[in-house]
């Protein structure tokens, strides 16, 4: 039990901890009720992307499958996509809930008083939780077709603290921001399209030119995303600096994307 | 010590040119914001356990922001707000239930957003349960629910855990009559109990009945702050001066016509209503001694005049009416300028309720042959139960009840 004269001096994290409980039934609740009423319940969490593979792997595949470095096994492709694919969808997933939670959640926070650092949490957790099974899924994929599982894999633990990381010090910004400058709600989606056709997940990297190769290196996804390739497609261990690189900007955006919650959040439900 | 203290607490809300500008004072670059609009400012008050606080002002008041400010959903812009316990708040009753969860689910939910763990949740839960008494239905979805269940399930949540400070905002009449007392019940259980309540509500004789304090709020001040009949007194007055003006402005104003017909011959200049001590007033209680002064004005000369005027309650049920022509009191050969005052004078013999005055100026018995005014609504007012016992109907009888244990007759 909380007065509301402790929750608004202890920090975020420390009101998230008193909160653990009502964090973890509120992803609780969203997953039995996202799927509520309906047949295949939570097998749509991965049908929906898996199909999406399948329709990229089914228009590409011939244009692109030889240009991948080891196309010894006909699925190589559809493995290529796949690992990507795991990476974005977590990284696009936890940006955009992230960037409207607090506008969908306007009239709860105006209504009562609870630390308001539980609603990115919540969308971390489920958004999370998510990843996981779409993770048991593709490893389940590989299995199947023939792409045996080795320990390597499961550079993806870490991995996916990365992408999460780096997801949720972008969306958390841009959803503070968003609050108070709603342009900002219309405008992610697009740069996220534009994002991921940049980012080498549809395509393998070797077919951008040589020149323009280097930009590459200012995208932090494209570090991401290619260690998701070299330990899920070609079992080898990751870019270790380079992942530290990127999770060290992941960070320091979080850190400031809690300071902007601490100045904002004041602010923040008077314009709701 | 004080349960509540609130010091020089103000609110404004700030609109700025560009949000740019918002963002960049975040990170301590002074900018002027382009609009300032304060809602409160310099609110001062200290509430101590066991207290029982009416809050009142008119719509905009600030009623809404301050409570908001008191549980922390918004903050202050200058002032502090000093809490020393849990407050729970009966706001908006059924706030973030969720359709496809079931009643128990929610409850669990809720209790969570209160900031309760699961073992403390598990624990009431039962109580919740009994108190809400909607039987198999808590283990159905919500979206199956009827409202008033919604609203059961609601304040047994709400109210689960005995606060210090329990805020409930105009939430008294929800529900069924029975559900009704039994929130009512349980909300005097916990001021019993020493948890001091803040009612808000327009509702003179919820707040008369539970408050010993009232807090009278207008234009983002504290205005009075002392004992119920004063402060509601006080506020009656406010209310009347407006109400005032209001009805001059009407008269004035053709385009404000709407609310009346007839020829203009002679209209109605003004109407109000006076209580026993003479003071223009909005509440009244039943059986008090009450006149209706409305003035007249003629302003082409006719044949006669007569006024009649009728008393509806707020579903527009004619509960008296009469007119000078049946209580012989015609005015003939009135004069094109002339004014006449009339005074009705008749005890206050109604329920408890909203009633309204319509008033028609016309030459004969009925309104058919001339009808030079015709105005509804032309009053408004509220009768309360200040100090006879409970009655219900719209009419007080006053009647004498004996108990004999003998019969008189076999």
């Amino acid at each position: 039990m909380l007065s509301s004269q402790t929750l608004k001096r202890s920090g975020a994290l420390n009101s998230l901890w008193q909160y653990r409980h009502f964090v973890l039934s509120s992803i609780r609740n969203e997953m039995k009720t996202r799927f509520a009423r309906s047949k295949l319940g939570g097998l749509w969490m991965i049908i929906n992307p898996l199909s999406q593979v399948l329709i990229y792997a089914l228009i590409f595949s011939n244009v692109l499958a030889a240009k991948l470095p080891d196309a010894d096994n006909k699925y190589s492709y559809a493995f290529y996509l796949l690992a990507g694919q795991l990476a974005w969808m977590l990284f696009s997933e936890v940006i955009s809930r992230c960037l409207n939670i607090f506008i969908e959640q306007g009239n709860l926070m105006k209504k009562m008083s609870f630390p308001r650092i539980t609603l990115p949490a919540i969308v971390v957790g489920s958004s999370l939780l998510n990843n996981f099974f779409l993770m048991i899924a593709v490893f389940g994929i590989y299995v199947v077709f023939g792409q045996a599982f080795s320990m390597t894999m499961l550079w993806v633990i870490p991995l996916t603290f990365s992408v999460v990381l780096l997801a949720m010090g972008i969306g958390l910004i841009l959803g503070i921001l968003n609050v108070f400058l709603r342009d900002i709600g219309q405008v992610v989606p697009i740069i996220l399209q534009i994002w991921f056709w940049f980012t080498p997940i549809v395509y393998p990297e070797k077919i951008i030119p040589e020149s323009y190769r280097y930009l590459m290196e200012y995208n932090p996804m494209y570090s991401i995303v290619s260690s998701y390739h070299q330990v899920l497609v070609y079992n080898q261990a990751p870019h270790i600096e380079n992942v530290a690189i990127v999770t060290a900007i992941a960070v320091v955006l979080v850190l400031f994307s809690l300071f902007l919650f601490r100045r904002a959040s004041a602010e923040m439900v008077d314009v709701l | 010590m004080s349960l509540l203290s609130v010091q020089n607490l103000g609110k404004a809300f700030r609109s700025y040119h560009s949000e740019w500008k918002r963002f960049a004072r975040w990170f301590g670059i002074s900018t002027k914001a382009s609009e300032e609009h304060w809602v409160l400012r310099n609110i001062s008050f200290e509430i101590f356990p066991g207290e029982a606080i009416g809050i009142i002002g008119q719509n905009g008041a600030g009623k809404s922001t301050l409570l908001k400010m008191i549980t922390g959903t918004l903050q202050s812009t200058e002032g502090t707000v000093r809490v020393n316990g849990r407050i729970a708040a009966i706001l908006e009753l059924g706030m973030g239930f969720n359709p496809e969860l079931t009643g128990r689910q929610n409850v669990f939910h809720a209790a969570g957003l209160m900031g309760f763990n699961a073992k403390e949740i598990q624990q009431a839960m039962p109580g919740i349960e009994a108190f809400a008494e909607i039987g198999e239905y808590f283990d159905e979805p919500v979206r199956v629910y009827s409202s008033g269940m919604q609203v059961r399930v609601a304040f047994a949540v709400a109210t689960a855990y005995r606060p210090e400070i329990l805020i409930v905002d105009e939430a008294l009449s929800v529900g069924d009559a029975y559900f009704q007392h039994k929130s009512f019940d349980r909300i005097r259980e916990f001021q019993e109990q020493g948890t001091t309540l803040l009612i808000v509500s327009h509702d003179r004789g919820a707040i008369q009945s539970l408050c010993d304090r009232v807090i009278l709020l207008e234009n983002g001040a504290v205005i009075k702050d002392g004992e119920p009949e004063e402060v509601f007194d006080f506020y009656n007055a406010i209310i009347a001066e407006k109400e005032n003006n209001r009805v001059e402005i009407t008269q004035l104003d053709n385009g404000k016509m709407q609310t009346s017909s007839g020829t203009g011959e002679a209209k109605v200049k003004e109407i109000v209503l006076f209580n026993s001590k003479g003071e223009v007033v909005e509440f009244i209680g039943v059986g008090e001694q009450i006149e209706l002064h409305i003035k007249v004005k003629v302003y082409q000369t006719i044949e006669s005049l007569v006024l009649g005027y009728g008393i509806k309650d707020r579903l527009g049920q004619l509960i008296y009416g009469t007119n000078t022509w049946h209580t012989k009191q015609v005015i003939n050969h009135p004069q094109a300028g002339e004014e006449y005052q009339f005074v009705i004078a008749f005890p206050a013999n109604f329920g408890v309720g909203s009633y309204s005055v319509e008033t028609a100026l016309h030459d004969r018995d009925t309104h058919i042959t001339n009808n030079y005014e015709w105005r509804n609504l032309a009053l408004v007012f509220n009768i309360i139960n200040i100090d006879k016992n409970q009655f219900a109907g719209c009419n007080w009888m006053n009647p004498n009840i004996m108990v004999k244990i003998k019969p008189d007759y076999p």
